[in-house]
């Protein structure tokens, strides 16, 4: 019998990532990427598609070998040390990981196997509501109904790191509630939660810690609180009907002072971040008439996740 | 701290994920509908049709038709399962992503090898069931060696899973199917399987070189004659042993 004994001394981090690169051919999908997980913790790995994200989840399921730097996963290399780390990692793959003529639990049962203290797989199934489908050919599950034997797959075997690609993709509002839930009660009994996302709500209100990922490189981390506030810092919205003249977030920023920062967004709309008040709502209003541009919508609020992820990819953009 | 999901992580021991996937492998093989043709439908029409036709026409055989084709159709079902089934089934797990999950659970490569090793023997022990059965109905005689018999299942598995593995790493999931199924064909008509290599004439020198080949005469070695076949089992080892080598090059698991 293989028994697992607690090492009491162990306090390595989730995750250590340190100046990882991935190329793919001449496409870098990793750039000198820097990054670590607590444990306990829900960490969110943000970014658009194509951004590295799920290069690098690979990276630390031992997938693939780091072509530069080093990863690290419960202070093991995931490769090399493969053997030992498996038992104690979950994985969600993005989509797939079952025959297509494997019945639900049938697959689930299977995993469980695998493992030598596996959960409870009628309560799991339970829990993630795939009681109704239990015998259904995993090809005929709806895509959320695979999702969630994904996830059930990457939590039976009672793993200290869950690796979750794209949780929610393709889940309806009420079943994305219910794994959000579920995610935090991992997190309750002391399991490391490291998810990728491209639904900043999603970020925002599950993880403790946020990597903003674009292009392969890390461009912000902190708490989404950490990450969204500045004081009294706002947003205004700016959308036009017709593309901008050339020159207007210079011309715009010049109009409204120093402390203003102007990221152009797209053709149409216009990011203004900085302290919020009426009288720089004001002023855009009058550079809008000055400049002859009519306004579609001109919005106050409060700066989320999603205008700091713009905000910065934006600013990359122009460099 | 106890909650639902505390952790408490470790493998199951190696022999029992090996037996978990072992049989579910071998479960997901019979539910298929065209596996289950090619395992046993296929293997007992060539049987019956063969001992039929053999009366009609004048074929050189040394012995009676139902002891020189009984060997022959056990040497096809080896040949149909660890070949033509585990290619299929392979290249659809690349596709699916299976192989790749159980990539990241505590099965290690060797006991998913393994595993499909021993879903290939459960399969091929219920066809060498059916096919015993229906051939001794036809009045089959044959003069055993038991470890003839072990021996060319073993090596005929290993020669023929090498080479389906091979394809199955190689090329895309409908194209394994295309391939693996006109392997199969090809072999079935011309591979000195359900024929043996003498009936060939001076084509025989040839396909007793090829798996195929050497797995029948060596079957039919172990059933007709009561005997080894040093030969054909050498020639089976030498293809497992190129099969492993190549496959272990070339075969990704996405």
């Amino acid at each position: 019998m293989t028994s697992y004994t607690w090492p009491v001394s162990d306090t390595a981090p989730a995750v250590v990532v340190d100046g990882l690169v991935m190329r793919y051919g001449d496409k870098v999908a990793v750039d000198e990427l820097s990054l670590t997980v607590g444990r306990g913790s829900i960490t969110a790995v943000l970014g658009p598609n194509g951004a590295g994200k799920t290069t690098t989840l690979e990276t630390c399921e031992g997938y693939r070998r780091p072509q530069r730097g080093t990863v690290q996963v419960l202070g093991l290399d995931p490769v090399k040390d493969r053997r030992d780390l498996l038992p104690r990692i979950g994985v969600m793959l993005q989509g797939g990981g079952a025959w297509s003529g494997v019945r639900a639990m049938e697959m689930l049962r299977h995993v469980a196997k695998l493992h030598a203290h596996p959960l409870d797989v009628e309560m799991l199934s339970d829990r993630l509501g795939l009681a109704d489908c239990g015998r259904t050919p995993y090809r005929r599950l709806s895509g959320g109904q695979q999702q969630r034997v994904g996830l059930a797959m990457a939590l039976v075997g009672r793993p200290e790191v869950v690796f979750v690609d794209e949780p929610t993709a393709g889940m309806d509002p009420q079943l994305r509630r219910t794994t959000w839930e579920l995610l935090e009660e991992l997190r309750g009994d002391g399991v490391s939660v490291v998810l990728t996302t491209h639904y900043m709500d999603e970020a925002e209100r599950l993880a403790d810690h946020i990597h903003i990922i674009d292009r392969g490189r890390l461009i912000a981390s902190g708490s989404p609180l950490e990450l969204t506030r500045g004081g009294s810092t706002a947003t205004i919205r700016l959308v036009v009907t017709r593309p901008f003249p050339p020159g207007s977030p210079e011309s715009l920023r010049a109009a409204l002072g120093e402390a203003i920062v102007v990221t152009q967004l797209d053709d149409v709309s216009l990011l203004v971040t900085g302290p919020a008040d009426a009288s720089t709502l004001a002023k855009v209003s009058r550079w809008c008439d000055e400049n002859q541009v009519l306004p579609e919508s001109l919005t106050l609020g409060v700066r989320n996740l999603e205008d700091v992820f713009l905000q910065l990819t934006g600013r990359e953009l122009a460099t | 701290m106890s909650g639902t999901f505390t952790p408490r992580p470790g493998a199951a021991p190696l022999h029992r994920m090996v037996l978990a996937q072992a049989s579910m492998e071998a479960r997901l093989m019979l539910r298929n509908g065209e596996q289950l043709l090619l395992a046993i439908v296929i293997p007992v029409i060539v049987l019956v049709g063969a001992v039929q036709g053999a009366d009609r026409i004048d074929l050189e055989l040394s012995g009676r038709p139902i002891d020189e084709f009984a060997p022959g159709v056990l040497a096809l079902a080896v040949m149909s399962t660890a070949f033509t089934s585990l290619a299929i089934a392979t290249g659809f797990e690349r596709r699916y992503g299976v192989i790749k999950r159980l990539g990241s659970s505590p099965l290690p490569r060797t006991g998913l090898l393994l595993g499909k090793i021993g879903a290939l023997l459960l399969v091929e022990l219920l066809q060498g069931v059916v096919i015993t059965a229906v051939a001794l109905g036809l009045g089959w005689d044959p003069d055993v060696s038991v470890l003839g018999v072990l021996l060319t299942v073993v090596a005929g598995t290993a020669a023929f899973a090498s080479l389906g593995l091979l394809l199955a790493g190689a090329l895309r999931a409908e194209a394994t199917l295309a391939a693996a199924n006109l392997v199969y064909l090809l072999l079935m008509a011309g591979g000195a399987v359900v024929l043996p290599s003498t009936a060939y004439g001076a084509f025989g020198d040839v396909v007793r070189w090829l798996p195929s080949g050497a797995l029948g005469d060596s079957m039919r070695a172990a059933l007709l004659d009561g005997a080894l076949d040093p030969m054909g089992l050498a020639v089976l080892a030498g293809w497992a042993v190129v099969g492993a080598v190549l496959t272990a090059r070339t075969f990704t698991w996405e």
